[in-house]
């Protein structure tokens, strides 16, 4: 396994690299981070990167978003499906930023929450308090 | 601790970049999820549905289960968010803060007034967010009406364009929440209760199950729109065309109501008087 073989790799699929280096980003923020807040910023980062890699599953070379040509008068071409990017991950993608930006309320209601109860966000400080109250 | 993680991640991210050798290519038209089951909803989507957006037909139609329990996600989240900070203690301190409409100038009362000096002459403010700047109250006053307008061309014509329930609703809810920011919360409110999110909310989540339930009226399965035709006396192809219409409204009305719901109780802090 030498370097070289991994670059026609980076070459073709370099778009997985940045998914994954955001991914990464999100997955640090979520686990090293001591504030809640920064907690959640890591998971609404995690799942941009999750959604633009379906984004890019879809893709594809020389075709066009997926929505058919049609004309007034009711005729339309053939349909090629090399036309047309796949549409199956748009549509799961669709309900999943509707659903993140809903579970982001959530998470921000509950850290309101738990800010009302400590009076803080950091997490060792809300530890502290919940081992000696 | 912070080591600890570091290296996890980095070896994590290590092993993902590692496997994306087996991954598609870039645009591949040949990639594993291009050649299953998309080649079937790109060439008959039009003919079964006569809609030629092929991401709307897939959502609302081959996939409506999927699409129902996102829009029950979207309103239970909206619930959770009711449930975990709506309070009904009113906030310490002075609270009635009136502007003066023409001079512009504040008055605070310690106590509550007898008679609520509202009206014209002088509207009551929030006392911790205070905006007053003509251009942007008057930018934002000109501009909601159209923005509300183009949220329902989406929501309307999502067969054609890109578009539909989801996105129509997040701008229409935003246009609302563009209200709260730029004037206060309560002239926001006065628009748009509490009451109207939650029932609002509600009833999106009822239309999409109700339009469904009613094809299981007409005798065939939950969500099979052609079952409608009759009803609306059109043929099977373009009642699954209006059936996508009449649940992307509901979902529209939905998020829509979600949106404002959340951020109204984000905003104050569960008590809807003033915040941002």
């Amino acid at each position: 396994m030498d370097m070289a073989q991994y670059i026609p790799v980076l070459l073709t699929k370099y778009n997985y690299w940045v998914y994954i280096t955001l991914m990464m980003i999100g997955l640090w923020a979520m686990i090293a981070k001591n504030n809640l807040v920064k907690k959640i910023i890591g998971m609404s980062i995690f799942q941009t990167a999750i959604i633009l890699f379906y984004v890019s599953i879809g893709a594809k070379y020389g075709a066009t978003i997926p929505i058919l040509r049609h004309g007034h008068n009711g005729a339309h071409e053939a349909i090629r499906t090399v036309d047309y990017i796949n549409p199956l991950p748009h549509v799961l993608m669709l309900t999943a930023i509707v659903v993140s930006v809903a579970t982001l309320g959530v998470a921000l209601a509950l850290s309101i929450r738990i800010h009302r109860r400590h009076r803080t966000l950091e997490e060792d400080d809300i530890l502290t308090q919940l081992r000696e109250p | 601790m912070k080591l600890i993680s570091l290296a996890l991640v980095v070896l994590l991210g290590g092993l993902f970049m590692a496997a994306t050798a087996d991954f598609p290519d870039w645009g591949d038209p040949a990639s594993p999820a291009s050649v299953h089951v998309s080649p079937r909803y790109i060439e008959k989507t039009m003919e079964e549905t006569s809609v030629p957006n092929i991401v709307t037909a897939v959502l609302a139609d081959y996939r409506g289960y999927d699409t129902m329990f996102e829009t029950a996600v979207v309103f239970t989240a909206g619930v959770a968010c009711f449930l975990l900070l709506r309070r009904r203690d009113p906030r310490p301190g002075p609270e009635r803060i009136y502007r003066h409409q023409a001079t512009g100038v504040i008055v605070e009362m310690r106590h509550k007034p007898a008679k609520e000096p509202a009206g014209e002459v002088f509207a009551r403010i929030d006392d911790d967010w205070v905006p007053h700047d003509l251009i942007i109250m008057n930018v934002c006053r000109l501009l909601i009406p159209f923005i509300q307008l183009f949220g329902l061309y989406v929501i309307a014509h999502g067969h054609h364009s890109p578009g539909g329930g989801f996105q129509g609703g997040v701008i229409l809810g935003a246009s609302i929440i563009l209200l709260a920011l730029s004037w206060d919360l309560r002239t926001a409110m006065g628009r748009l209760s509490e009451a109207a999110t939650g029932l609002m909310s509600a009833v999106g989540v009822f239309i999409y199950a109700g339009v469904g339930a009613m094809c299981l009226a007409m005798g065939s399965n939950f969500l099979d729109y052609e079952a409608l035709g009759p009803l609306m006396f059109v043929d099977p192809v373009h009642a699954r065309s209006l059936g996508i219409f009449f649940v992307e409204l509901g979902v529209g009305l939905a998020v829509m109501a979600t949106m404002v719901l959340i951020y109204k109780n984000l905003a104050s802090e569960g008590r809807l008087d003033q915040g941002l």
